[in-house]
């Protein structure tokens, strides 16, 4: 009589891979999971709209050169793609990022990710890698896109060759609005269980940091004030990035400095917040 | 004592003032083992340290041979845990959480779809593991938390309180899951709990922590001493001195939920003087004192030592 085989626990056999790799599985668990959501894939199609207008300008402008000024291609029109998409970038990084910590501290679910053999750190690169990929997809993959699109039309490096500063703008100027509002988002994220309230504390710092800043312009009449608010950081950094003139009395050197506070700041939180247990004395 | 899976060595643990851990040396052997303990007597914490998630203030911690301060996430590769409060990744079914997990602990990804499955059918969730754990019961939820501290199949399971808030069948479902991985499937596990008989259903060496500090640890049967050294008594008359009367002769009492009392004769009581030793002594010896407490024993029957007497005894000298 042959021995029964026992199916109901097995020791496992096969290989192991290297530790060091949990953050890819934790960034592509979570693309894949707001992948899966209809309503945040139409957000990501809308947000290809303004470059598709923008890829026909370019088309136009390229075309023909008599179509007028409105299709005339410059720097600036790079500088005001990037300005255009920051509207998605808001919604995006709200919809994807409210919840990325919040919800497993709502489950309590870090004690189940940090029994498993990965670091804070890679918890925190895999979540905040979900929230990077999705932005970088609206601001710096349609912006060198374009200017891909603009040496095909031209049949041409000519743009390229005069602008010689704009593909390194478009990555710096993508890659800072990125990586602020990402890590503030995350940061408010491990501030709460509840993706609604880190939603509404990320909402509430833009807008109110936003109207503080109006309400200071008015009372002085100037625009030295634009350090507080986080969206003029931003502007203020990118005009200089492109090449622009700043467009605040602030010096850009200053809202530089406010923005690596803010996402000192957020690095800090980060690293109180994501832990196996809560110590409460 | 084989070989130990796990040794503390002189580890302290502070939460602002507060001595979770108070230079506590334990060993723990191969199988399973029962971290028994009253609530905040250090056992989640201990277990936490073992983790990573706590770093002591002082003491050397080694796991499986690694030390956890130098070696965290070896240590953790060769883990499974099954913490006490509701755990799970939302908005995830059961086989995508475990097989999450597996890939999460180091598993191609293949197979830790396929151990999901395995793991999920062996702790009963077989037919609900497309369903969405948010919506599992209690007791499911206990049984995926296992579920995903078996997925990689580790050489240690840290089990902290694994039946709380299980209807009785399901909690005895779980407590004969433990069995079987400690006793059949050669899975090393330490299983927190302040539920005795969950313990000693599962367990075959007991470690009893109180107020931060090991109180005892041995081997359950050790612990537990020879048979019909614990009497069952129940007496007509005033209990107190009666009590009284029989801790004054070098026995202990405790109170058990009715009328009856548990008397403990230590190993070193002596035949009452006059009587020859033999069978029968630690009776008499008790029905002398009851006599001299002016005291009718109504009742005494010799009883079987439970880890309930261990751990009163232990709790009461630590």
């Amino acid at each position: 009589m042959s021995p029964i085989h026992d199916q109901s626990y097995r020791r496992y056999q096969g290989s192991r891979l290297p530790v060091g790799r949990a953050w890819g599985v934790i960034a592509w668990s979570g693309i894949r999971a707001m992948l899966a959501k209809k309503a945040y894939l139409f957000l990501m199609i809308l947000s290809f709209v303004p470059f598709v207008v923008n890829a026909v300008r370019i088309y136009f402008s390229v075309n023909f050169p008599q179509a007028g000024s409105f299709f005339s291609i410059t720097p600036s029109t790079y500088r005001n793609f990037l300005d255009s998409q920051g509207i998605f970038v808001f919604f995006m990084t709200i919809w994807a990022g409210a919840g990325l910590i919040a919800n497993d501290r709502r489950a309590n679910a870090l004690q189940i990710y940090l029994s498993k053999p990965l670091l804070r750190t890679e918890y925190i690169a895999g979540k905040w890698s979900v929230l990077l990929a999705f932005l970088l997809t609206v601001t710096l993959v349609p912006g060198l896109l374009l200017i891909m699109l603009h040496v095909m039309f031209a049949g041409s490096f000519d743009f390229i060759l005069q602008h010689k500063h704009i593909i390194p703008s478009v990555i710096l100027g993508s890659m800072l609005t990125v990586v602020v509002s990402s890590i503030t988002m995350l940061a408010l994220s491990s501030l709460s269980k509840s993706s609604r309230y880190a939603a509404l504390l990320y909402t509430g710092a833009v807008f109110f940091t936003d109207a503080l800043f109006g309400a200071l312009r008015l009372l002085t009449g100037n625009t030295r004030a634009s350090w507080v608010s986080i969206s003029a950081n931003l502007t203020q950094v990118s005009d200089v990035i492109f090449r622009q003139t700043p467009r605040y009395d602030t010096p850009w050197i200053v809202s530089l400095m406010v923005l690596v506070a803010l996402v000192a700041l957020s690095v800090s939180v980060l690293e109180r917040r994501v832990r196996g247990v809560e110590v409460v004395s | 004592m084989s070989e130990s899976v796990v040794s503390l060595d002189k580890v302290t643990v502070t939460y602002g003032k507060q001595q979770a851990l108070r230079n506590v040396s334990v060993a723990f052997p191969k199988g399973a083992v029962g971290l028994l303990g009253p609530n905040g007597a250090g056992k989640s914490t201990m277990l936490k340290s073992l983790l990573g998630f706590v770093v002591p203030d002082s003491g050397r911690l080694d796991v499986l041979g690694l030390n956890v301060a130098d070696k965290p996430l070896e240590v953790r590769a060769r883990l499974g845990y099954m913490p006490e409060s509701d755990a799970i990744i939302p908005g995830m079914n059961a086989v995508s959480f475990v097989a999450y997990c597996g890939q999460l602990s180091g598993l191609p990804k293949a197979d830790a779809m396929q151990r999901a499955h395995e793991v999920l059918y062996y702790v009963g969730l077989g037919e609900a593991r497309y369903r969405n754990t948010e919506t599992y019961s209690t007791g499911m939820k206990q049984r995926i938390k296992l579920a995903q501290a078996l997925v990689h199949d580790p050489d240690l399971l840290f089990l902290d309180e694994p039946t709380n808030g299980m209807d009785p069948k399901g909690r005895e479902e779980m407590l004969e899951l433990i069995r079987d991985l400690a006793h059949n499937k050669g899975v090393n596990l330490i299983l927190s709990s302040h539920l005795l008989p969950d313990v000693e259903y599962t367990c075959d060496y007991v470690v009893v922590m109180d107020k931060g500090a090991i109180a005892t640890s041995g081997t359950v049967e050790a612990l537990k001493g020879p048979s019909g050294r614990v009497f069952e008594v129940r007496v007509k008359g005033d209990v107190n001195v009666f009590v009284a009367a029989l801790r004054a002769a070098g026995l202990d009492v405790a109170d058990t939920d009715e009328d009856v009392m548990r008397v403990f004769v230590p190993a070193s009581a002596k035949a009452p003087a006059g009587r020859p030793g033999g069978a029968g002594d630690d009776q008499r010896m008790i029905c002398d004192v009851a006599r001299g407490a002016g005291a009718q024993i109504r009742h005494l029957k010799p009883s079987l030592p439970t880890l309930e007497d261990v751990f009163a005894r232990a709790i009461g000298e630590a």
